[in-house]
């Protein structure tokens, strides 16, 4: 859906404009809805305003940092932050977040598709049941479980490691409930001509399947990356040796030891949120048809 | 002949019947794996451990005591409380709010829509620990922006200490969790304002209704399969608020920022208590509570269709 009506262009927009007639018309009509605009983009400002002051600040010294007088641009720019942060292991830090989110998006990918697929195409036993439980477990809170997920952990001899965080990820049931809404909308038909020309299987998930769901798997792909990315009560539960701590938890942990040098704090912060940041503007679309899909029949 | 021909043709579709199990099950495999061990087994662990004295040293059965205790703990009661404020304030805003800007921003061009929704959702792909260091410095007693506007508007005659008073803790948490959690509902409430069925829209206002009417009778019964995802997912969501509490208050001061979640987490582990079982019990209960919270809205949303 969304990337349909991001891909019609200008004109295509203006014609349904046009046709939705004067009183919808954007830009506003009435003065109530001109104020209602201003109010939100006052909102929306303070909004950005966190990760403004993150990367100014990270580029300011202490001092003025904590000056009672707030300069709201940094005036003397300095990297000695950035020096500072990188005597410590943060760039290890930020290539474990990495390795374990993309991990994670691998393996949920995978399986979710592959779930996804049987659940809403393959007419086995006990289909429905498994399904309810998928869903079931959605509506429960995630953080309950994590005490003795922790447990588990040491038992297995995988707690403080990169796997501690993944495996949890990928067990989480979303992918599969929306992999299960992308693969609905694979035609039967199609299913049963390969069936027909004798395509077993694996061929008719890869060759069929996989790239009618493709933008299913993008969302999916996206979601999960952002999702591990920012899980910090999972990363602080699981990760506690300095050398494989997560981005945001060694930022965490450095904020509670010097919790008087701002600047350093900011640069850390910058650090574990510019990325994201980044991945996020550049796949928002997927990630937006993700959101609404997993909502559609919630 | 007629027979043998039958008898193929019923071994055959009950074959394909058993070839179509073996292959949903092939491709449910993986994903029953990493559900059922670190999803399903978990969940039955903490309600298994919920009945036992479960320490460093100690694993024994004492029935329904950990949930004896809990309603006789006055942190727990205090953190129970703290968790129903959060939520009873932060679930209608975030779904007013939320609604709100969605009917201004379903209107804007795609690329206005765009940039609003993305900046909405800036917090929560920020991450609360970064998040978390900005609000520590608007908070700030000392050298803190809230302050410094504050006194130079002359709202207040000297700096507060916004964080470490009880009696504005809670407050300061709650708003830092509204900013991180109304991303999500207002692409919902876009995305459903925009398939609101158009041909309605246009012969209520061929027969005169006003704005209003139209939001009222057409969109809001179109949208509310979306408010009602959108009131659960936040439900849950405010229920679970532990990380910005962890990184700003650790509960304090005098547990006026205490959460089930939090306190969960200080008798398992911070707090070098290591209660699992009684933890676990705590976890249980947080979890029947979402139910019922849920199951309230379900309801309610049913009522109101009807």
């Amino acid at each position: 859906m969304e990337n349909t009506v991001y891909s019609k262009g200008k004109a295509q927009a203006k014609k349904l404009r046009a046709q939705r007639g004067p009183e919808h018309e954007v830009g506003g009509t009435t003065p109530y809805r001109i104020v209602c605009i201003v109010v939100l983009v006052i909102i929306a400002l303070l909004f950005t305003f966190p990760l403004y002051w993150i990367i100014t600040g990270s580029f300011k010294t202490n001092q003025v940092n904590t000056a009672r007088v707030p300069q709201w641009f940094p005036l003397a720019p300095t990297i000695e932050n950035y020096q500072n942060l990188f005597t410590r292991p943060a760039m290890k830090w930020l290539g474990n977040t990495v390795v374990m989110c993309v991990s994670s998006m691998a393996l949920t990918c995978v399986a979710g598709s592959m779930a996804g697929y049987a659940l809403a195409k393959k007419k086995f036993h006990g289909r429905a049941l498994f399904f309810s439980l998928f869903v079931g477990a959605m509506a429960l809170p995630k953080q309950v479980i994590l005490i003795p997920l922790l447990k588990e952990m040491s038992f297995l001899g995988i707690h403080n490691t990169l796997w501690a965080v993944i495996m949890p990820t990928v067990g989480w049931p979303f992918g599969v409930f929306l992999m299960k809404q992308f693969s609905e909308s694979i035609p039967d038909a199609l299913l049963e001509a390969a069936k027909i020309d004798g395509a077993g299987e694996t061929r008719t998930f890869v060759e069929i399947v996989l790239p009618l769901i493709s933008p299913g798997i993008g969302a999916l792909a996206i979601f999960t990356f952002i999702n591990c990315w920012n899980d910090y009560f999972l990363q602080l539960i699981m990760l506690n040796e300095t050398a494989k701590l997560s981005i945001s938890l060694g930022i965490a942990k450095m904020q509670g030891q010097f919790s008087n040098d701002f600047g350093l704090i900011m640069a850390g912060a910058a650090l574990s949120s510019v990325p994201i940041i980044i991945v996020f503007i550049l796949f928002q679309r997927f990630f937006t048809s993700g959101i609404t899909m997993g909502a559609v029949k919630g | 002949m007629m027979n043998a021909a039958g008898k193929v043709r019923v071994q055959s579709m009950r074959e394909a019947k058993i070839r179509e199990n073996v292959a949903g099950y092939l491709f449910m495999a993986p994903a029953l794996l990493f559900f059922f061990g670190f999803v399903i087994f978990p969940m039955g662990m903490c309600l298994y451990t919920s009945f036992f004295n479960y320490t460093m040293t100690d694993f024994s059965f004492i029935g329904f005591g950990n949930y004896a205790e809990m309603f006789g703990d006055a942190i727990f009661i205090k953190a129970l409380t703290n968790t129903i404020i959060i939520v009873l304030v932060s679930v209608p805003f975030t779904c007013f709010f939320s609604l709100w800007a969605a009917t201004l921003i379903y209107r804007m061009t795609n690329r206005w829509a765009g940039l609003f929704r993305c900046i909405f959702y800036l917090p929560v792909v920020t991450g609360s620990v970064a998040v978390t260091v900005v609000w520590k410095w608007i908070f700030n007693r000392y050298y803190g922006i809230l302050n410094y506007l504050l006194v130079n508007m002359g709202l207040i005659s000297r700096n507060l200490n916004w964080l470490g008073d009880a009696q504005y803790a809670l407050g300061c948490i709650i708003t830092i969790l509204l900013t991180t959690s109304v991303g999500q509902p207002i692409v919902l409430y876009v995305s459903a304002l925009s398939n609101v069925d158009h041909s309605l829209i246009e012969a209520a206002e061929v027969d005169g209704a006003t704005n209003l009417q139209v939001f009222w009778r057409i969109k809001w019964p179109q949208i509310m399969p979306t408010t009602l995802y959108i009131l659960v997912i936040t439900t849950i969501n405010s229920f679970q608020c532990f990380a910005l509490i962890q990184l700003l208050t650790s509960g304090g001061p005098t547990h006026s920022t205490e959460t089930i979640m939090y306190y969960i987490y200080y008798m398992s582990i911070s707090g070098n208590l290591n209660r699992y079982g009684y933890g676990s019990a705590m976890g249980v209960i947080l979890a029947l509570i979402i139910a019922a919270f849920s199951a309230v809205q379900f309801r309610m949303a049913r009522t109101d269709n009807g």
